[in-house]
């Protein structure tokens, strides 16, 4: 089968110009997509102009704001440029390299992601008081959030074609200049893609921030709901973040340019030699150990403190089981929910790309990201209320639609990466050579695209397992994830209670991790691929 | 070509339409606990501690027979929650840990009136002055020390010298805390505006490093050492005391002069709401809070460390009784929703 692909490879983008450029159903589908993802923004919209402009404008005029306004962008821009650093270069090591313990690495370096932003601030903060304020939310925040770039550019990595690394090696290419113009190039979209996660997430992150005291717009944001009882202020204050979400945006899709993403030889996937690391081993091992040791080790040893450190229990709650169940069945259903909302506008913004309408839908789907959960439930709460009489509202399925909502950005960055390595012409040869619509659709688009979309399915997973406050909101009364009754514990002083179902979320995370995994290493088998 | 290119198009819709519809509809019944609640079951909205609403919630449903559902969420998050869900909202009651997330509600015009013989139990200076909401227990506003850093005889005697210098990098402040802003109120009602706001750009300074989120934060960060002194209300370190043991409290707990702006009673309170269809079921939930078995219950029978208030019933764990407190005259109807504290709060950036 690679050489039918490598001949294609041969013919370039040329004839995608000349298709027909508007599909109809597709573009339905995305802009159906589009326009239940931008629910929460009208909500902020109604409930801002409900308290004035006038209010709302000596709100975000006073002085508070431009503290609040300078403390998000520099912990934005320096954690990002940590996280893109930090993600790469363990991507790269795990997927490229010889590095001893590969699998194990692979599994142990995404689960920070679903530890929840108290038990890893207050693990640190109960370490020293120099964990604190900006130097803190960096800290914290950089080992909270790296795997976001981690994933989808290690699963960029393992779907890209070594071939050019060794063209250009056998060019008398450097191997620095190697890994910087081509490793780097091939995986340039999805490191700006996990950038522009790591910077939206950052803007809405509340929890952590608020024990490392550190204050930005969202912590206001909560302020203002928590204290004031002013929704509408909340509302008016989200807008800015919304914007400033624009100009995260916008400047990604600066950076991006016009740097062809190589789509060359996709089913020329095989195995690569790892590269060897020879003497460097030792000092990329210690790396992995201190990098895991630090945002693993931390939060794991403050959870077992707790543990041991209580006296009796206190409060009763939910079996420990029943939680970490509702968290699995939510977080996979979401997973899968959000990944296929996020097929029709990937393939939009890959297959038919320009037209402003259509980048724009697809752009627009971003936003959400940036607007606290507290909102974005609070905007169903609205709707479902107010529209269908209450449909579904606190039951599981508008709670997992929630979720998929929430974490739509991260399952469209997934599948975005993997679907430019998929080209539309590998489709055609496939049918020419005489294979079913659906045959090509599982054998040859499913198969290129399955780690990016196993990745976006991860991304969204681990996500939903830590996620607390839309929950709270929209959860079936009675039900309790392990999050929420973590949260009922923790908000106790039961920390000793609280500290199990830290380390079962912790657990759950690693599931997803270990069993893709396996299945990439069985599927990237040469026998199975060629 | 255009045939096969929209093979994945298509294919890529049904799955999602098909994925959507049964997620919507289809296991609907499997994965929601059923939102229909007969006429034998409220659904209670609680930013109340489980230390408190649980064991009281059992005795209700045994005692009645009506189911209680209940939901747990910080109190002005569900505020904000009824407000947003209007009409429709499948709350029945609030209860609430302070008085200002029900007058809030209250000024919406969203909680129906209190049967007057449930507002008899509790003596009228905790109840609404305008009826619609009920006062369950009490806490009270205390210094929380850490021996080894600051003694007793160097502890401030009024709220108002937490301003003074001297206790510059000493005091654990946190002013998102629902239980700070009654402190702002009485304050602002003792001192007025000017004073009020000199007073917490002094105390803003002096607890620069040590701001921290909630008052269980403050707890802990003072029983451990982190900072020298600050202000919780008392029952966090009762229970801190009952979740590590007397062996590990390296924290002790004093009050403020008598009838000092900084020793306020919080109460918390209950209400139906009056969208509620179940409004005999709701009321006779608040006619339990406030009987003598809840009461007893918060007082002597459960982990909560509060002072009950009604019926008569007096608390056997905080070891000053509650007749002995000599707090500020400030009245919940004074406190209010705490709207000018916020006010304040956020001129001096502590917000």
């Amino acid at each position: 089968m690679s050489s039918p692909a490598q001949a294609v490879t041969a013919a370039p983008a040329a004839p995608r110009a000349r298709r027909p450029a508007r599909p109809a159903a597709l573009t339905a589908v995305a802009a159906l997509i589009a326009a239940v993802l931008a629910l929460p923004l009208v909500f902020l919209l109604i409930e801002a102009s409900s308290s004035g402009l006038h209010e709302d404008g000596s709100l975000i005029f006073r002085s508070l704001t431009a503290t609040l306004l300078w403390n998000t962008i520099r912990l934005t821009v320096v954690v990002t440029a940590l996280c893109a650093v930090i993600g790469t270069a363990a991507a790269w090591c795990v997927e490229r390299t010889d590095l001893p313990g590969r699998r194990v690495w692979a599994v142990l370096v995404v689960v920070p992601l679903a530890i929840p932003d108290f038990v890893v601030s207050f693990g640190w903060a109960s370490l020293s008081s120099w964990i604190q304020g900006f130097r803190g939310a960096v800290i914290v925040m950089t080992l909270a959030v790296y795997p976001l770039v981690y994933l989808p550019v290690a699963a960029s990595l393992r779907g890209a074609d070594p071939g050019q690394e060794e063209v250009a090696r056998s060019l008398g290419t450097g191997r620095v200049r190697t890994f910087l113009r081509i490793t780097l190039g091939q995986a340039r979209g999805a490191i700006l893609g996990g950038c522009l996660l790591v910077a939206m997430v950052l803007l809405a992150e509340y929890g952590a921030f608020e024990i490392v005291g550190y204050q930005t717009f969202t912590t206001e944001i909560f302020t203002e709901i928590n204290e004031a009882f002013s929704l509408p202020a909340a509302c008016a204050l989200a807008l800015v973040l919304v914007l400033l979400s624009m100009v995260v945006l916008a400047g990604e899709g600066l950076s991006r340019g016009r740097g062809r993403v190589s789509r060359s030889g996709a089913l020329a996937q095989r195995v690569s030699p790892p590269q060897r690391l020879g003497r460097a081993r030792w000092p990329v091992l210690a790396g992995f150990v201190l990098l895991t040791g630090l945002a693993l080790g931390v939060p794991v040893a403050a959870s077992v403190y707790w543990m041991t450190s209580g006296v009796r229990p206190s409060l009763t709650g939910v079996p420990l089981l029943a939680a970490a169940g509702y968290t699995a069945l939510y977080g996979a259903l979401a997973g899968a929910l959000a990944t296929l909302m996020a097929l029709p506008v990937a393939l939009l913004a890959v297959r038919h790309p320009g037209g402003l309408a259509r980048r724009v839908l697809e752009r627009s789907t971003y936003l959400v990201l940036a607007i606290p959960g507290v909102v974005i439930a609070l905007a169903l709460s609205y709707f479902t209320q107010r529209y269908l009489g209450g449909f579904a509202y606190q039951t599981g399925p508008l709670l997992i639609l929630a979720y998929a909502i929430m974490f739509f950005p991260l399952a469209l960055v997934g599948v975005k990466a993997s679907l430019a390595r998929a080209p539309v012409s590998l489709d055609e040869v496939a049918r020419s050579l005489g294979q079913s619509r659906l045959a090509v659709a599982l054998r040859v688009t499913l198969r290129l695209t399955g780690p990016g979309l196993a990745a976006a399915f991860c991304l969204v997973f681990l996500s939903v397992i830590t996620e607390l406050t839309a929950t709270l909101i929209l959860i079936p009364t009675g039900v309790q994830t392990l999050a929420t009754q973590f949260w009922a514990y923790e908000t106790n002083l039961s920390y000793a209670q609280a500290a199990p179902f830290a380390l079962v979320m912790i657990a759950v995370a690693a599931i997803p991790s270990i069993v893709l995994g396996r299945f990439f290493n069985r599927s990237a088998d040469p026998g199975m691929v060629t | 070509m255009t045939a096969r290119r929209w093979g994945t198009a298509r294919l890529v819709t049904l799955a999602v339409l098909a994925v959507l519809a049964v997620l919507l509809a289809g296991c609907g019944n499997a994965l929601s606990i059923s939102s229909d609640g007969s006429s034998q079951s409220i659904t209670l909205y609680s930013g109340q501690h489980p230390q408190t609403t649980d064991k009281i919630v059992a005795a209700f449903e045994q005692k009645t027979g009506i189911t209680v559902r209940v939901r747990s969420d910080d109190e002005d998050v569900l505020a904000d929650q009824i407000v947003t869900e209007g009409r429709r909202s499948p709350a029945d009651v609030i209860y609430t840990e302070n008085s200002p997330a029900l007058e809030f509600l209250q000024d919406r015009g969203l909680l129906a009136a209190v049967d007057p013989a449930t507002l008899t139990a509790t003596p009228a200076r905790f109840n609404s002055p305008q009826s619609r909401w009920v006062g369950v227990s009490a806490r009270v506003s205390v210094i929380i020390y850490n021996p080894s850093l600051i003694s007793a005889g160097q502890l401030p005697r009024s709220v108002m010298q937490l301003a003074d210098p001297k206790y510059q990098g000493k005091l654990a402040l946190a002013a998102g805390e629902t239980d700070f802003q009654p402190i702002v109120t009485a304050v602002l009602r003792a001192h007025g505006r000017a004073a009020t706001v000199r007073w917490l750009n002094g105390i803003k300074a002096n607890a620069a490093g040590h701001i921290y989120p909630d008052n269980e934060t403050i707890t802990s960060q003072v029983n451990r050492g982190a900072a020298a002194f600050g202000i919780i209300n008392q029952y966090y370190w009762y229970r801190l005391r009952a979740e590590t043991g007397a062996a590990s409290m390296h924290s002790q707990i004093a009050y403020f002069a008598p009838h000092d702006p900084g020793y306020v009673i919080d109460v918390s309170g209950a209400a139906v709401l009056k969208s509620s269809p179940h409004q005999a079921a709701a009321q006779r939930f608040l006619a339990f809070l406030v009987s003598r078995q809840a009461q007893e219950i918060i007082g002597r029978d459960s982990l909560s460390y509060e002072y009950p208030v009604a019926s008569g019933v007096t608390a056997a764990a905080p070891e000053t009784p509650f007749r002995d407190l000599r707090p500020d005259p400030i009245t919940v109807g004074q406190l209010g929703d705490g709207s000018a504290a916020i006010a304040l709060l956020r001129q001096a950036g502590l917000l």
